[in-house]
């Protein structure tokens, strides 16, 4: 950019020269993760209220086990300590709300450890990794520890910080899944009106994962992060979309939409940047496939909830989609080819 | 062109770390995949590999004179099934429980990369004590290999060794399925190429494929 050294730069008439980018604004990568971990506490907090001291346990365990993981690549590579920038925690708290809220903590440090090293540090680190850390985790967690992942649901109570061990229950979709819409109803709810059940839904007032449940909570925090212009609306809408679409072959299709971790993936893991496309038109497409491939795995798969094997299959085709969706050059429009 | 023969202790022991089959050469990765959920599993695979590449690579030279080259190949695999059929029917006998579980990748020993290589590139060219004693070392090899597998997956997957439990409960089940076997045959490769960094060697350079 030219620059006529104007108010104490270089004389008048020197041509400043500069490299790009000429735009640049106040946000870095840890002011910008450290927004996303405070979006994130307001599910946490309801986790707490609703599930008890166990949820924070799990949450410190998985973001311990991601600390861990990120310290020994820095240590390994003879860098500079890379955590304070606040990816390892993001993807620790991330990893954390897709567990079930029973689960024994130690099961939490080894997933978050392992998502880390496998998924971000052999990779070669921040940005270079193509799956979603704590989705990759998850999905390490559900292999690992089949049953535990599986049944460690605890019924909600509000204000009951100790709920007892023995007390578990399963989540609305996995008793949709099984037994069918009423069944899945009355896991959590008795009497009102017909629709009254979305409210309970919308509060959190259901069994589910420790940061899913909850989708206010999620929205608050999501719509602090739109108005930072964080995150943009085309990736989720897209996931809604393309869930919306495939839900309305099921027998409930409201049920499908306000349940499971859809708001949470939708808001805060698919819009990751470095796993999700770059332009607008590859977002979209990315967040259709997501919502069509959840739906799908949820009616027709084995697995009661779909989002986190959805957007692990969606980043495989993120390189495509950025390649397919690259916008045209300015010095290349309008020139016939 | 003569090119000076590798000494007897070289032929015998670069199939352990720095021409490794497995974690240096990349081949036969897929049974050491499939394989290696067990220590005991990965030793019976890596003796029946063992037996069957030195017996192979000593027959290919005996016989060397006699193979007519455009034909090589098919006569290298009917060498290789010939002692691969000898070690299934010995494995059969004598250890039948084990055998129930690595018994189809016995057979498909066949089809292994590194065998046919070794009797390729080696037995072919070179007499019959060096060739036996470039089996030996690469045989060696693929065993030290599976037994590496084997015991950090049996280990961490398990909790167990050999069979016996160690721990009560499974620490990390991932590893014991099939998707934990990539994982470890891809960082112990990673550990054997950063022990040759740090004894002072450069990476290889990135080659085409192989089975």
């Amino acid at each position: 950019m030219a620059n006529s050294g104007v108010g104490g730069g270089p004389s008048a008439g020197t041509l400043h020269l500069s490299y790009g980018p000429h735009v640049r604004s106040g946000e870095s990568t840890s002011s910008i993760m450290w927004q996303v971990n405070l979006a994130l506490l307001p599910a946490l907090i309801w986790a707490v209220g609703v599930f008890g001291v166990r949820p924070l346990l799990i949450t410190l365990a998985a973001v311990l086990g991601c600390v861990a993981g990120e310290q020994l690549f820095c240590l390994l590579q003879k860098r500079r300590t890379t955590l304070t920038d606040g990816t390892a925690v993001c993807s620790g708290m991330l990893l954390a709300f897709t567990l079930p809220p029973g689960l024994s903590p130690w099961m939490a440090t080894i997933g978050g450890f392992l998502a880390i090293t496998l998924t971000k540090g052999v990779f070669g680190g921040l940005g270079h990794n193509i799956f979603n850390v704590a989705l990759i985790g998850r999905a390490m967690m559900m292999a690992s520890f089949p049953v535990a992942m599986t049944t460690k649901w605890i019924p909600p109570q509000l204000g009951n910080f100790f709920p007892p061990d023995a007390l578990t229950t399963a989540t609305p979709l996995a008793i949709l899944k099984e037994k069918g819409f009423e069944a899945a109803l009355a896991s959590f709810y008795q009497g009102g009106g017909e629709y009254d059940y979305l409210w309970r839904l919308a509060l959190g007032l259901r069994p589910g994962s420790i940061g899913e449940v909850s989708v206010l909570c999620i929205l608050l925090g999501a719509a602090f992060l739109l108005l930072r212009g964080i995150i943009k609306l085309w990736i989720p809408l897209s996931i809604f979309a393309g869930l919306g679409l495939v839900s309305l072959l099921s027998t409930a299709p409201l049920l499908h939409l306000f349940s499971g971790g859809v708001w949470l993936g939708a808001f805060f893991m698919a819009t990751d940047y470095v796993t999700s496309p770059s332009t607008p038109k590859g977002q979209i497409v990315f967040g259709v496939g997501i919502g069509l491939l959840t739906g799908l795995i949820r009616l027709y798969g084995g697995y009661p909830e779909g989002i986190c094997y959805a957007i692990l299959l969606m980043n495989i085709v993120v390189p495509a989609l950025n390649d397919w969706f690259r916008p045209k050059r300015v010095s290349t429009m309008g020139v016939p080819s | 062109m003569s090119v000076t023969p590798p000494t007897v202790s070289v032929l015998l022991t670069r199939g352990l770390f720095s021409e490794n089959p497995v974690f240096r050469l990349a081949l036969s990765l897929c049974p050491a995949v499939a394989v290696t959920t067990a220590v005991e599993n990965g030793l019976m695979l890596g003796i029946a590999v063992f037996f069957v590449q030195v017996l192979s690579s000593m027959t290919a030279s005996i016989f060397k004179k006699w193979i007519n080259p455009k034909i090589r190949i098919p006569v290298y695999t009917i060498i290789i099934a010939l002692w691969v059929t000898v070690m299934d029917m010995l494995l059969a006998a004598y250890f039948p429980s084990t055998y129930e579980k690595v018994g189809l990748y016995v057979k498909l020993i066949v089809a292994f990369a590194i065998i046919i290589s070794r009797m390729e590139l080696f037995a072919a060219k070179n007499p019959v004590l060096p060739s036996t004693f470039d089996g030996v070392g690469m045989g060696l090899g693929f065993l030290l290999a599976m037994l590496l597998a084997g015991a950090f997956r049996e280990l961490l997957g398990n909790g167990s060794f050999f069979g016996y439990p160690l721990v009560h409960f499974q620490p990390l089940f991932l590893l014991v399925l099939p998707a934990g076997g990539f994982f470890t045959i891809g960082l112990i490769m990673a550990l054997f190429n950063w022990v040759d960094l740090l004894r002072g060697n450069t990476l290889p350079k990135a080659s085409g494929g192989h089975g």
